[in-house]
């Protein structure tokens, strides 16, 4: 395919990256915002030679595409903040049995119901947290819809390189803005495939035995191999063990195999950090805005940067100490009662010098917003 | 024939941790009997369950094993089935796992009428946790919840398979063991979803609790309170639970028209 121009919906955008990754199956439930991921590919994916079912709620909906990826397929869902409530026990399972998949959470502003068409950042702890149990995932997020396109590219890749479920947290000011997207063809960018055995039929193969790089190679359902995925502990042929070496041991790898590796997926942007005195931490919609406030502050001729991350989890700890090190102030831009900011202030070596800079009335935060609230944390007044 | 259903099973996963006297093992029995009948390739079938007693069957079969959440099998059957068509699946599920928590989707998979073989494994108690009631126990009975006799009317898995849609519908039990494997074979053969419903005895968390402790008294229970559709038992007993097909009929199959789709819009762009 050539690259193509577009002018579309950041949910559209969604759309575009899972089938240039190769999705094979999705299936999803209507929720205001992200109706639209499930839209677009009821029409995109049976043309592209897919699957897509609407199932009977959000539960039924990541447990299909859970199935669905046992046979070889790149699957997704797409979901908002009391559908992705709705997962958390098979995205806990997903976590367990190591199976890839995507979930789009295209946050928008709760508790509960709360106001269902207005944008929020308020799902990050539970995209972390959902779960019962100890454990690791990967979440990943953009503001602009060329990122948003690379991102959900990196989150099929990382889905097959973890083996494990990645969550896009995505939140409505992107999701349903229209903007211009460059999709480029196809081999431009790397598109990660499924790491398949190479343990031939009637040898035994185990599926939960890590090779010495920690990866999983896996077998499809319906292939020679036949073996048990489980939600229980398990040993390395997928059978239920209560071994407390087994257990300790598999604990283990599933949250080191992302912990150990945070670098490697720590995706992020960063403007005029240099010889920035003022940082600002942001992500998502916010981040748009904390970039306008930058560059407007650079103009007056004060040194402000920001620091946009993509990877929210696991949290790049050395990467925004280090952002942060030489800052006097550091403001964190989030469009919730502070979550991120928790996360700065545990990794920077002078806490007391982070501040959160929010808004929580369901609507966007402003540049206006953002320069009132700090003049008053600078002492400036308003 | 002469089966070996050792080539079925998977002995690194025995003993197997059903209670002495537990129905399940008959009808594993005859699920394996049914499948080598059939003479599928254990390749091609896929083992799905949830959570509790009965959906420990899966990890004893030499198949494509996928042992889910409770209440969620079928819809993680869905996401198989309609990713590879040409599998056959096969969903056991205990009767806490399919009508209760899993009550939605089980009636969605039969309006769907997605090709999958469903097995309720009705046991009338959560065994499991310790012998609590489940909606399918009924009134009256004695259960660990229920210590003043249940207050809960009963589902009939039948009548609610059929009216949710789905195009194969049999019941028996575990003392007609040949029915069984009869009515497992027809429902994996059958085109649609399928619902078998297998009355299997509980004598440790059920029975014991309602007058019938051992095993034998269970399965004398079901000889005594079932008769087959059209037989003059049930027509003189109308109190009889009826076993036999309730349903068989052909109408089109979702994945069949899921990839007819695909061949249309493929076409059309």
């Amino acid at each position: 395919m050539k690259e193509q121009l577009k002018f579309i919906q950041g949910n559209e955008v969604c759309v575009e990256g899972a089938l240039y990754s190769g999705l094979g199956f999705f299936a999803g439930y209507p929720i205001t915002p992200s109706s639209e991921i499930l839209e677009y590919l009821s029409r995109r994916l049976p043309e592209a030679g897919g699957s897509f079912v609407q199932m009977e709620d959000e539960i039924a909906s990541i447990c299909a595409i859970i199935g669905a990826s046992l046979t070889g397929k790149k699957s997704m869902t797409a979901t908002s903040g009391p559908g992705f409530s709705l997962m958390q026990e098979a995205l806990g399972f997903a976590v367990m049995a190591e199976i890839p998949c995507v979930v789009a959470d295209v946050q928008r502003f709760g508790p509960s119901t709360g106001l269902p068409t207005q944008g929020s950042q308020q799902d990050v702890y539970q995209a972390r947290w959902g779960r019962h149990g100890d454990h690791s995932i990967i979440v990943l997020t953009a503001s602009n819809h060329q990122d948003l396109f690379y991102i959900t590219v990196e989150a099929f890749n990382f889905s097959e390189t973890y083996r494990s479920p990645v969550i896009l947290l995505l939140d409505e000011g992107v999701a349903h803005l229209r903007e211009k997207v460059i999709i480029p063809k196809q081999g431009e960018i790397p598109v990660i495939e499924r790491l398949r055995t190479s343990v031939p039929e009637g040898v035994d193969y185990h599926p939960y035995l890590p090779r010495e790089d920690g990866r999983l190679p896996m077998s499809d359902f319906g292939g020679s191999h036949r073996y048990n995925v489980t939600g229980l502990f398990h040993d390395m042929w997928g059978f239920p063990s209560t071994d407390p070496k087994i257990v300790h041991g598999l604990l283990h790898h599933l949250v080191d195999k992302i912990e150990s590796n945070v670098n490697q997926i720590a995706r992020f942007k960063e403007y005029f950090l240099d010889d920035a005195d003022f940082v600002i931490v942001s992500y998502g919609s916010s981040a748009r805005t904390a970039l306008h406030v930058v560059h407007s502050m650079r103009r007056k001729g004060e040194k402000w940067g920001l620091l946009e991350l993509q990877t929210l989890w696991p949290f790049p700890c050395s990467l925004v100490r280090e952002k942060c090190e030489e800052a006097d102030f550091v403001f964190v831009v989030e469009i919730n009662m502070g979550q991120v900011v928790h996360e700065v202030k545990r990794c920077v070596d002078y806490p007391e010098k982070v501040y959160l800079v929010n808004r929580v009335d369901g609507e966007f935060i402003t540049p206006t917003d953002i320069k009132n609230i700090t003049r008053v944390i600078l002492g400036r007044g308003v | 024939m002469d089966i070996s259903i050792k080539d079925y099973i998977r002995k690194r996963f025995f003993p197997h941790l059903w209670c002495p006297g537990c129905g399940h093992g008959t009808v594993l029995n005859n699920l394996l009997r049914a499948v080598a009948e059939l003479g599928i390739p254990k390749n091609q079938i896929v083992m799905v369950s949830g959570i509790g007693c009965s959906s420990r069957i899966s990890g004893y079969v030499d198949f494509h094993s996928l042992h889910t959440l409770h209440g969620r099998a079928l819809a993680f059957a869905t996401g198989v089935k309609m990713s590879q068509p040409h599998l056959n699946i096969i969903v056991p599920m205990g009767d806490g796992d399919a009508l209760a928590i899993g009550g939605n989707h089980f009636i969605h998979a039969c309006r769907r009428n997605i090709d999958l073989t469903a097995i309720v494994m009705n046991n009338r108690i959560y065994g499991m946790t310790g012998g609590q009631f489940s909606p399918l126990s009924g009134k009256g009975i004695l259960a660990t919840t229920a210590p003043f006799r249940n207050l809960d009317p009963a589902f009939d898995t039948v009548n609610l398979a059929i009216s949710a849609g789905a195009t194969f519908v049999a019941r028996t039990t575990t003392y007609h063991f040949k029915e069984i494997k009869e009515y497992i074979k027809k429902a994996i053969t059958h085109k649609g979803f399928s619902v078998v419903e297998i009355l299997s005895q509980c004598p440790t968390s059920f029975g014991r609790k309602n007058k019938l402790a051992s095993p034998v008294e269970m399965l004398k229970f079901f000889k005594d309170t079932t008769a087959l559709l059209g037989s003059k038992r049930l027509e003189q007993g109308p109190d009889l639970i009826p076993r036999g097909i309730f349903v068989d009929k052909e109408v089109p199959e979702y994945t069949e028209e899921y990839q007819k789709l695909i061949k249309r819009v493929q076409k059309n762009t």
